[in-house]
């Protein structure tokens, strides 16, 4: 391990006393900033030369960002426990047979989410409910049943405090099913994500329809196009965190990302930024992975030693890591700029060309570079359309539109995501609020997906406008708790802040109303 | 035949089931009270008021007619509200291939189109030329009609239709006289003949009670429309008069309140219809 001097010791232990003092993080918060703040003074990692500079700077230069995943990982960033197995087997460490009922099942779960680590410290994946729960649904009549699955939606809510924990649904309809999407709507809570899995050669309009009412209630489920992601990842694929396509028992080691707007800016002309800076960046991102993967594989222990892996609830070679993108609008823009050119990013043909372009040459780079312990997916990583965080400033997710510039036509926003969705296996979506006031259609809704999910989308979001719950970028808060936050007042869940950072820096109240 | 489009609107979500595409032509035969788009009801008389008023230069004349460039226009309505014979001059002259272009754009996100307008009925030939190519490319078909079209006479119009969203304003002549200043005769045969062979998709009332007998309205209607349910579902939809868009002159009349439209719901469902919505 690499010696660090004494300013960074002594800066490192004022944020830590800092943080024992904070008014408004709560314990759980506090605990998990400590141990970020101790990881943050190891110095183990094989760094590529030239990411200092990329990784250091501010958010104003910074081209690449490792997300908060620390210095040392002692554990994947995003792992996908196969639930299925441990609803069949038990556990031997957790000391658990398999459940014979539904109260079992529940009961088992909400254990089981307790020893499920992730970057956050909280599950990232809570399983194909509907599949997990299934099996038990003749032990009770269905309003036992709809009371059992809302006690347990509640449990969720107040013990994972980070709404990055994403349950899976459908597509095919199933009686848990029906009955957690109504739970949902009735519940309009921040935890869990849920996203259905949608085809409409498998999925019934009218299971889809309840998905569509409760997003409008609780901005929940989003809607995964299931014949694209089956295509790209096989059918054992899971929708984890914001909205991230993974494998069943694997995960993702670890996500970075390119800030592009910051690559651009870099750049002396076009060709500096094709021929050199983004191919540079580019690499020195690749490295840093690798070298992240390397120790998470090699050197943590994490794979040999924890019971996940040693029942075979995850396995090694299911893993990959998420080669991230964030701001393709900023640098798009800034690249015609500089050529003196007034088109902007999703409104202009030539500027959409350029992000598409852009977004070649990346998926290029991926194809080409190979990483040995991503088997699973072909020995690359996956693409990513990261959704910013909250300190993200003039930087709009992924190739999202940004915010206040959207097309006034919906169909025209729609026909630009269909340029930039099928990138990324590992996630991207858009986000529409609907006026629920003027559309009492869900209908409407459902013509949007199914078009959309022909046409090559991925993954679509929606919530009421004037709903309680809404979508911050990937994940979920309450509105009314980011009020309890602005007024100084603890809030349960880690995402709030996040949710009230993006709200402040990202204009997110104000995306276009549909 | 070229006809006067005023507006086609993408993606509609209050146009028919599901997700439309809405097409608006100009011009209309009825001069109902409430009518809240007066503007798509005359055709413009070319006097070029307009022109020296459009803030963005969208209006010109040429060879004495008063043309649009859309492309051009902020859709601040100061030439609607310039216009002396309630007329907007936004106004495209296509043939149904020209509008056919424009739905295409949004396939397959659309299940099907809604013609209205104005009154989408004096175009009957350029509605059953657009219907056909719409079937064509598997689009639904429906339009949205004051009812004055005898439907009889146009079965190869109605061929193409998969259905009618009909107004019925009053019930009585002489309350329909007093909306809309015309007869509802054919409007009355066009709902029995419509509903008897399944193409009545959707009846509506404007429910004002200062200006009609709604109360009678609803209830005969609703009496009507029942006796043909077997043919296929009708919906009854009760519609609340808002003062948005109505012309200065008739903007005066009192929005009913929610007790009274659930009133003439259950009024509706008690005669025996069973899909009713208020909106």
């Amino acid at each position: 391990m690499r010696e660090i001097d004494m300013k960074r010791v002594n800066d490192t232990r004022d944020q830590m006393l800092a943080t024992v003092k904070s008014p408004t993080l709560t314990h759980e918060q506090k605990v998990a900033t400590m141990a970020n703040l101790a990881d943050s003074m190891l110095e183990v990692l094989d760094l590529p030369e030239g990411l200092d500079e990329l990784m250091t700077d501010t958010i104003k230069t910074k081209c690449i960002c490792d997300l908060a995943e620390g210095h040392a990982p002692l554990r994947p960033r995003y792992i996908i426990p196969d639930y299925g197995k441990f609803m069949r087997e038990g556990s031997k460490f957790l000391q658990l047979e398999p459940p014979k009922d539904i109260y079992e099942a529940i009961n088992s779960l909400l254990i089981f989410y307790k020893h499920v680590p992730s970057v956050t410290n909280f599950p990232v994946y809570v399983g194909a409910l509907d599949e997990l729960l299934e099996p038990f649904m003749d032990d009770v009549d269905e309003a036992q049943a709809k009371k059992l699955i809302k006690l347990f939606l509640t449990h969720m809510d107040r013990t994972i405090l980070d709404s990055f924990s994403h349950a899976n649904v459908g597509p095919v309809a199933t009686k848990a099913g029906r009955l957690l999407l109504e739970a949902e709507a009735e519940l309009e809570h921040a935890v869990p994500n849920v996203t259905m899995k949608y085809d409409e050669d498998l999925t019934s309009d009218e299971f889809a329809l309840l998905g569509i009412k409760a997003a409008l209630k609780s901005a929940k489920p989003s809607f995964a196009n299931h014949k694209m992601f089956k295509s790209e990842l096989n059918e054992d694929y899971v929708i984890a965190s914001c909205y991230n396509g993974l494998k069943y028992g694997g995960g993702s080691y670890t996500l970075c990302r390119l800030i592009l707007g910051n690559i651009a800016k870099r750049s002396k002309d076009l060709d500096d930024f094709f021929e050199h800076q983004l191919p540079y960046v580019c690499q020195v991102m690749a490295d840093y992975m690798d070298s992240r993967i390397k120790f998470i594989v090699e050197e943590s222990g994490f794979f040999e030693n924890n019971f996940l892996a040693k029942e075979g609830f995850i396995h090694r070679d299911r893993f990959t890591a998420m080669f991230g993108m964030v701001g393709l609008a900023e640098c798009v823009n800034y690249l015609m700029e500089m050529q003196g050119k007034t088109g902007r990013y999703g409104h202009d043909e030539e500027a959409d060309a350029l992000g598409v372009k852009i977004m070649d040459q990346i998926e290029a780079f991926n194809q080409a570079h190979v990483n040995p312990y991503c088997e699973v997916t072909g020995g690359h990583f996956l693409l990513h359309a990261q959704v910013g965080i909250d300190s993200d400033m003039g930087i709009s997710p992924g190739t999202r539109i940004p915010i206040g510039e959207e097309p006034e036509e919906l169909i025209d926003h729609l026909r630009h995501c269909e340029k930039f969705h099928k990138y990324f296996p590992s996630g991207t979506g858009d986000i529409f609020p609907i006026d629920t006031t003027v559309h009492k259609n869900n209908e409407f809704l459902l013509d949007i997906i199914k078009g959309s999910f022909r046409e090559g989308i991925r993954y679509l979001s929606f919530y009421a406008a004037d709903s309680d719950v809404i979508r911050i970028t990937g994940y979920l808060v309450k509105r009314s708790e980011i009020e309890k936050l602005e007024r100084g007042e603890n809030v349960l869940q880690d995402t709030t802040a996040l949710g009230m950072g993006a709200k402040h820096n990202s204009r997110i109240m104000e995306r276009k109303v549909r | 035949m070229k006809v006067p489009v005023n507006k086609i609107i993408p993606f509609s979500a209050v146009d028919g089931p599901g997700n439309r595409t809405a097409v608006f032509v100009q011009g209309c035969n009825f001069n109902c009270r409430y009518c809240h788009n007066p503007e798509t009801r005359n055709l413009c008389k070319n006097c070029g008021e307009c022109v020296e008023k459009c803030p963005k230069h969208a209006l010109y004349v040429e060879n004495g007619e008063v043309r649009f460039r859309p492309e051009l226009c902020c859709g601040c309505d100061t030439c609607i509200k310039t216009c002396r014979f309630g007329c907007s001059p936004r106004i495209q002259y296509l043939d149904a291939g020209e509008v056919f272009e424009r739905i295409k754009k949004q396939m397959p996100y659309i299940r099907g189109i809604t013609v209205s307008g104005g009154e989408c009925t004096l175009y009957p030939d350029f509605l059953r030329e657009l219907f056909v190519l719409c079937r064509e490319a598997h689009l639904g078909t429906l339009l949205d009609s004051n009812g004055t079209l005898d439907f009889e006479a146009y079965p190869e119009l109605l061929d193409v239709t998969d259905g009618v969203m009909l107004d019925v304003k009053a019930w009585t002549d002489e309350d329909h006289h007093t909306v809309t200043s015309v007869s509802n005769e054919m409007v009355l045969k066009n709902m029995r003949y419509l509903a008897s062979q399944g193409k009545l998709f959707e009846v509506r009332t404007v429910i004002v009670p200062e200006l009609f007998d709604c109360r009678g309205t609803v209830r005969e209607t609703a009496t009507l429309a029942a006796q043909y349910l077997d043919k296929g579902n009708i919906r009854y939809k009760i519609i609340k008069y808002r003062p948005m868009g109505v012309r200065e002159e008739y903007a005066h009349y009192r929005v009913p309140d929610q007790a009274f439209l659930e009133e003439l719901a259950e009024l509706a469902r008690s005669c025996g219809m069973t899909d009713v919505l208020i909106v």
